[in-house]
């Protein structure tokens, strides 16, 4: 397995008391395999992400407890130094935000040549070539002529583009894309996810693709995370937990988005709203929401149950919601 | 007539189902009944200057960010308005409620130009179009209580509601869009997200308006809350009888929300149809390249999914492309395109035709494509039965997986 966070915790120290981030995820990804991890705001989903790259802000952050084994070495026991070295050259992060991701008066150009000058110990005038090969293969057009051009006389969907290519220069075995194509027109983001998806399959890199958006899931994963408060509330292979969610708020996530294909009455929408990480019910995060709770959601926090192979869900009544459907 | 309207919005608040009968008998006595066009917006435009110099300022140009748009709008409708970023759709929802004024072109509210009002006859017609705004963390004061937000146009428009009332209406607002009347004297940044957007709704209802302009109103939420607004905004439509100009770059809501569909691109509409018409049988390009990059909620259609991949990026409004401003990016591009403006009417092919292809497409060559797969036609066995596989200069229209060599035929139209 390239990467395995077991039981991960995190909390960030504020004033107002302990808001609990990550309570206690695993998840795990193979070389050549993307990880959906879905969640909405404040679910956990990108903490868990900045932790696993050694980019959580501490303090107010900590890692409370558990183990990230990527190649089989715990990276929480990693010398500063060498956790440097893996973040640099073994994973990469692709963020949201292209343009406030990138230095704006550094050209594109220094920015991509920095990734060879610094880790590989390229000449300046090396690294500019490579930066144009680079700039070449995620299909910036006239890529010679713009590699001296700064962030901001780029299209949004041409900076994620570079993004990209910052991502890909060292040829990690891990890609970490936060939202990639959010901020981007759809047409746009079409094309940045079919760039990823061959990028991917040529290098053989695992990639943890971290999103809100279904319908981009069920485009490119392989398997699905789904996080609510925290915690994984349940995981499967992608195609069976859009035929058949075995966790309430997956099945209400996949009832509330209106479809392109249909023309709906009213929308389902899940009650109320997500809890406050300062004050996480107890029992289940879920049962305030939940239109299955029985009393034993309020009390009892639910395992990940066995769903079946590669399939869990942390729902106390799990097979009532598969066979509701 | 205005009186008699907004004393049936009082009763029903009050006594609910059967007062909404009374709002609908004071509707139905003015002109405007359902289905007759309330809004007429013809030949829109709105030019930014680009000027140089510091002292002598120069006009260089202009950028087109809308460049004659033209649609109706009938009482009780929805109309969606979609397009990517740059495309214009929030400049005309600015110039519906007169937040800009258009460089050209008319908007006739029940027969009258609001564009060249002004004054006092301008105060009374804005009134009755209102705007619910994108973002619900910079569109509400944060130094003003909740109460004070949901009340402030009756500052402004003090005729609506007399001081003594003003209370006990935003009271009944709160109620109407879901939040606790209680909550009246809290500050925004005591709510979520979701909560702060039904606050910017109950501020666009305050003044009994008959037109909601909507900006883009849901895409700052998460998707569980989402869906609460969007049924919120649908009961409010059928309870108050609103129009709404409904603008997003979402697909999928806005084919939820909308009755008439309208396709943006580069300043213009391209495409304007029902829901029906525009997402079941596009004939324009761009509809159909829209369409076809919409992420599909399904798995299984991964690897059916025809799928039409622009390339490139729009072009600057400063310098639109002559001719088609789609073309440069269009895989049916030809010499025509770039010689003779595409206007926006039933294409030749369709006239003579009637059924839901023939709808307004401004196309040379528009052509009726399916590219949204209804899930019979999903379970297809991978690669049987759809559509060719074209491969165009700066267009490549292809199936997953791509990697295909053979599936990549070359068709020129």
């Amino acid at each position: 397995m390239l990467l395995e966070v077991r039981d991960l915790h995190v909390e960030f120290h504020t004033r107002e008391g302990v808001a609990k981030a990550v309570n206690g995820v695993n998840y795990s990804v193979a070389e050549g395999e993307t990880l959906a991890v879905l969640g909405e705001s404040g679910s956990g989903k990108s903490v868990t992400a900045q932790a696993v790259m050694g980019i959580l802000d501490m303090p107010p952050g900590k890692i409370s407890g558990g183990e990230i084994l990527f190649k089989d070495r715990d990276l929480l026991k990693l010398k500063p130094e060498e956790r440097r070295r893996v973040r640099g050259q073994e994973m990469a992060m692709i963020f949201q935000d292209a343009l406030s991701s990138l230095n704006p008066v550094m050209t594109v150009g220094e920015q991509l040549g920095e990734m060879f000058t610094v880790h590989r110990g390229m000449s300046r005038k090396d690294a500019r070539t490579r930066s144009v090969e680079l700039m070449d293969r995620v299909r910036i057009p006239a890529a010679k002529e713009r590699v001296g051009n700064y962030p901001h006389q780029f299209s949004g969907g041409m900076r994620q583009r570079i993004m990209i290519a910052m991502a890909m220069a060292l040829e990690p075995s891990l890609i970490i894309a936060d939202e990639p194509t959010t901020a981007l027109d759809v047409t746009v983001q079409a094309q940045v996810m079919d760039l990823l998806a061959e990028l991917q399959r040529e290098l053989n890199m695992g990639l943890i693709l971290i999103t809100h958006d279904l319908g981009v899931v069920a485009d490119v994963a392989d398997k699905i995370a789904v996080m609510y408060a925290g915690r994984i509330v349940e995981t499967s292979p992608v195609h069976d937990i859009y035929q058949a969610p075995a966790h309430p708020y997956t099945k209400g996530l996949l009832r509330s988005i209106p479809r392109l294909d249909r023309k709906g009455r009213e929308l389902y929408a899940i009650r109320g709203l997500p809890p406050n990480l300062l004050h996480i019910p107890p029992g289940c995060a879920f049962h305030p929401r939940c239109p299955m709770a029985q009393d034993v959601c309020r009390t009892d926090v639910p395992p990940l149950y066995r769903v079946s192979d590669g399939r869990r869900s942390a729902c106390h009544f799990w097979k009532e919601t598969l066979d509701a459907r | 007539m205005r009186a008699d309207h907004s004393g049936g919005r009082k009763h029903a608040r009050e006594e609910g189902e059967a007062a909404a009968t009374q709002l609908a008998t004071a509707r139905a006595g003015t002109a405007y009944a359902n289905g007759d066009p309330i809004l007429e917006v013809r030949d829109l435009v709105k030019h930014y200057p680009l000027t140089q110099g510091v002292l002598f300022k120069k006009q260089v140009g202009a950028v087109k960010a809308v460049d004659g748009v033209s649609f109706d709008l009938s009482a009780g409708e929805t109309l969606g308005i979609v397009g990517e970023s740059g495309c214009g759709k929030s400049t005309v929802a600015r110039m519906l409620v007169h937040l800009e004024r258009p460089t050209a072109g008319a908007i006739r509210y029940k027969g009258e130009d609001i564009t060249r009002l002004s004054g006092r006859a301008l105060k009374a017609v804005r009134r009755n179009i209102q705007m619910v705004f994108q973002d619900p963390y910079t569109s509400l004061n944060p130094r003003m209580t909740v109460g004070d937000i949901i009340g402030e146009p009756y500052e402004i428009h003090p005729e609506v509601a007399p001081k003594g009332e003003r209370r006990r209406k935003v009271q009944d607002l709160l109620d109407v869009v879901g939040l606790n009347p209680e909550y009246i004297n809290r500050y925004p940044h005591q709510f979520s997200g979701g909560q702060r957007q039904r606050i910017g709704i109950a501020r666009g209802l305050a003044l009994n308006p008959e037109i909601i302009v909507a900006d883009e109103p849901v895409s700052a939420l998460d998707v569980s809350v989402q869906a609460q607004v969007i049924n919120l905004l649908d009961s409010l439509q059928s309870e108050f009888g609103l129009s709404f100009v409904f603008i997003a770059h979402d697909l999928s809501i806005v084919r939820h929300i909308s009755d008439r569909v309208g396709v943006m691109y580069l300043g213009r509409i391209v495409e304007i149809g029902t829901d029906e018409q525009i997402y079941e049988h596009p004939t324009h390009p761009y509809t159909q390249a829209l369409l076809s990059a919409v992420p599909v909620p399904d798995p299984m259609a991964r690897e059916s999914r025809e799928r039409i991949i622009l390339h490139g990026d729009v072009p600057s409004p400063a310098n639109p492309p002559s001719g088609c401003r789609f073309r440069t990016r269009c895989w049916k591009a030809q010499e025509r395109c770039a010689l003779e403006v595409p206007l926006l009417a039933v294409p030749a092919a369709f006239r003579l035709a009637p059924g839901p292809a023939s709808h307004d497409s401004a196309c040379h060559f528009a052509e009726e494509k399916h590219v949204v797969a209804s899930r019979e036609e999903r379970d297809t066995p991978r690669g049987e039965g759809r559509g060719p596989e074209i491969e165009a200069p700066g267009t490549a229209v292809r199936k997953r997986p791509p990697h295909d060599p053979e599936a990549q035929g070359d068709i020129q139209p």
